[in-house]
Formats: structure tokens, C-alpha cells, sequence
């Protein structure tokens, strides 16, 4: 009985603020209410990363400041906004750093290039063998 | 060419190796710039932070004389730590906006009893609109903005001590 009451007391235990005094912003922990906007809310803050806790999305983390922007992101996208404009004024604001998503910027071209390069290499090596196998 | 040919992976095993080597030998920078150096300050009006102080809205920065704005929190314990350098800043004759960062009035008010007051004007940015807008990624940050608006340069984390003369030579520079 006494650790059913302990379980009990530790479920609803309120983990302390770890950083400021103010409750979290308005949306940082609410969804939306149409069901659709909070998709696309949800998946472009699956891939916007962290400020504090930088290996994190701000979906996973629990740092004020990710809870600030995912009130944010929420907010503009119930004004209408569309997720890549939302992503597009981050990557202004903190560089490409700020986004999972690669972009198509030169610096990225060998990832992109990279598929083609093999596929491309592996046919070469395919060919050859073929015509070595029907010489023989 | 054959023969050229073979020793190809092993040398790309080995140019791997050395990257990730050398990635660990390099220090770590986790310093995230806000890319809005160079450019204008971003418009913003906010309320007043600080029951002794005027609000803070962006046009008040374009003085034609460079001022710093400083990004704080009575939470937050580095911004207590660099109090005495801004106070040292502001003796030199540096104006300083603030902007509060998710704090409260009374709690603002708390925080410059204690550790005093360089500010001109401070406005209060209760979820972290103009930080974001700003690209500011924590608190304490310190601005140097030219006399037109414009951010000239970035101070991310406290000021130290002797971090105050290469400030002031900022601010020169920003004329």
C-alpha cells in the first residue's frame, strides 16, 4: 500500500524549472486544435534543432527556450504560415545549423551526388563483368 | 592501372580515419553566431522590463552613436557575473539597452536592486520573440549596434573583465 502511495505521489510529481520561473509560452506543450496544422507544426519541429540541448529536436527537448519555439512555430502556423517560410527565417536568423533538413546548397552537393557517383561506379563494375563472363 | 586501382578503399579507410582524428583533437565549438551581424536590427516593440525604466522598441537604437544591447535574465546566473563589467561600460560613457529575457517584472526589479542598473531602457521579452528574432541563442549575449540600427558585432556570454577594452573597441569601430 505504501509503495502503490509512493508510485502514486511520484506520478504526479512536477519536475522543478530548471531554468526560469515562468510557465512554459502559451503553445509550447499544447497541439493545435485542427488536427492537420498540428501535423505540419509537429514535423517541422521534428526536424529544428535545439539551441541548449543541441544534439535535440526541439520536439524532444525540454529546454525553455524549445519550449519558446515550438509556442512559436505553433503560433505562426495556426496565422497561416508554412513550415519551410517558418524553417527559411530560422536558418536566417542561426545559419543552417538550426535545421535537420539538408539544403541544397553547394557545400551539400557530394551528399546529393554521392547516390549517383556508386550507382553510376557499381554499373561500370557491373558491365565489365558481364562482358568479361560472355568473352570467356 | 589495375594496380592503382586496388589501394583505392584502403587510402579512403585511411583519409577517414584521419578526419575523424583530427575532429577529435580540434576543440569543440558549440557557439551558435547569430547571422544577423552586418545587418539591421530586426524591428521590435516591447513593453517596459523594469518598473524604473522606459520600454524598448528598435527604432530608440538608431541614435547615430553606437550603443550596446545587452540580452539578459534574473534567472540567470552569468548576468549577475558580468553586472560590475557593464557597470564598468557604462561609467566609460556606453549607452545600454536591455531586453529581458522570460522574466517578469518584480523580478527584474529584484535583480537590478541587487546587482545595480546600467541600463537607459529595458523591455521584456516574456517568450523569447525578439531573442529568436535576433538570433540569440542564450542569456548573457551583448549587441553592438552602429549609430544607424545596424548589428556590428556579437558578444556571446558574459563580459568579462578583459573582455571591457576590446567592447569599447568595438564601439569605436562602430562609429
Amino acid at each position: 500500500m505504501k509503495l502503490l502511495l509512493a508510485l502514486l505521489m511520484a506520478l504526479v510529481a512536477v519536475p522543478a524549472a530548471a531554468q526560469t520561473a515562468l510557465p512554459p509560452a502559451p503553445w509550447a506543450d499544447r497541439q493545435i486544435p485542427d488536427a492537420a496544422q498540428e501535423r505540419k507544426a509537429k514535423a517541422l519541429m521534428e526536424t529544428i534543432r535545439c539551441l541548449t540541448c543541441q544534439s535535440q529536436s526541439i520536439a524532444d527537448s525540454g529546454a525553455s527556450m524549445a519550449g519558446d519555439m515550438r509556442s512559436q512555430i505553433r503560433e505562426r502556423i495556426m496565422a497561416g504560415e508554412q513550415p519551410e517560410a517558418i524553417r527559411t527565417w530560422l536558418i536566417s536568423r542561426y545559419g543552417d545549423w538550426v535545421s535537420y533538413e539538408p539544403t541544397a546548397a553547394p557545400i551539400l552537393w557530394p551528399l546529393w551526388g554521392a547516390p549517383l557517383l556508386f550507382l553510376g561506379l557499381g554499373l561500370l563494375l557491373l558491365r565489365g563483368r558481364i562482358k568479361r563472363r560472355k568473352s570467356r | 592501372m589495375r594496380k592503382v586501382w586496388i589501394w583505392l578503399p584502403l587510402m579512403l579507410f585511411l583519409a577517414f580515419i584521419g578526419l575523424f582524428a583530427s575532429g577529435l583533437f580540434q576543440p569543440d565549438d558549440r557557439v551558435i553566431h547569430s547571422r544577423l551581424v552586418g545587418q539591421p536590427l530586426p524591428a521590435f516593440t516591447l513593453p517596459a522590463g523594469a518598473s524604473d525604466r522606459p520600454a524598448l522598441a528598435s527604432a530608440q537604437l538608431a541614435t547615430g552613436k553606437p550603443r550596446l544591447l545587452n540580452i539578459f535574465a534574473s534567472w540567470c546566473v552569468p548576468c549577475a557575473a558580468e553586472a560590475p563589467q557593464l557597470m564598468a561600460l557604462k561609467q566609460a560613457g556606453v549607452e545600454i539597452d536591455a531586453i529581458a529575457i522570460r522574466d517578469a517584472r518584480p523580478d527584474v526589479d529584484g535583480f537590478l536592486k541587487r546587482y545595480g542598473n546600467p541600463y537607459a531602457r529595458i523591455g521584456l521579452d516574456a517568450q523569447s520573440k525578439i531573442q529568436m528574432d535576433l538570433g540569440s541563442s542564450g542569456v548573457p549575449e551583448t549587441f553592438v549596434i552602429d549609430g544607424k540600427g545596424r548589428i556590428a558585432y556579437q558578444h556571446i556570454g558574459d563580459i568579462r573583465a578583459d573582455d571591457v577594452p576590446m567592447i569599447l573597441d568595438r564601439l569605436r569601430d562602430a562609429q
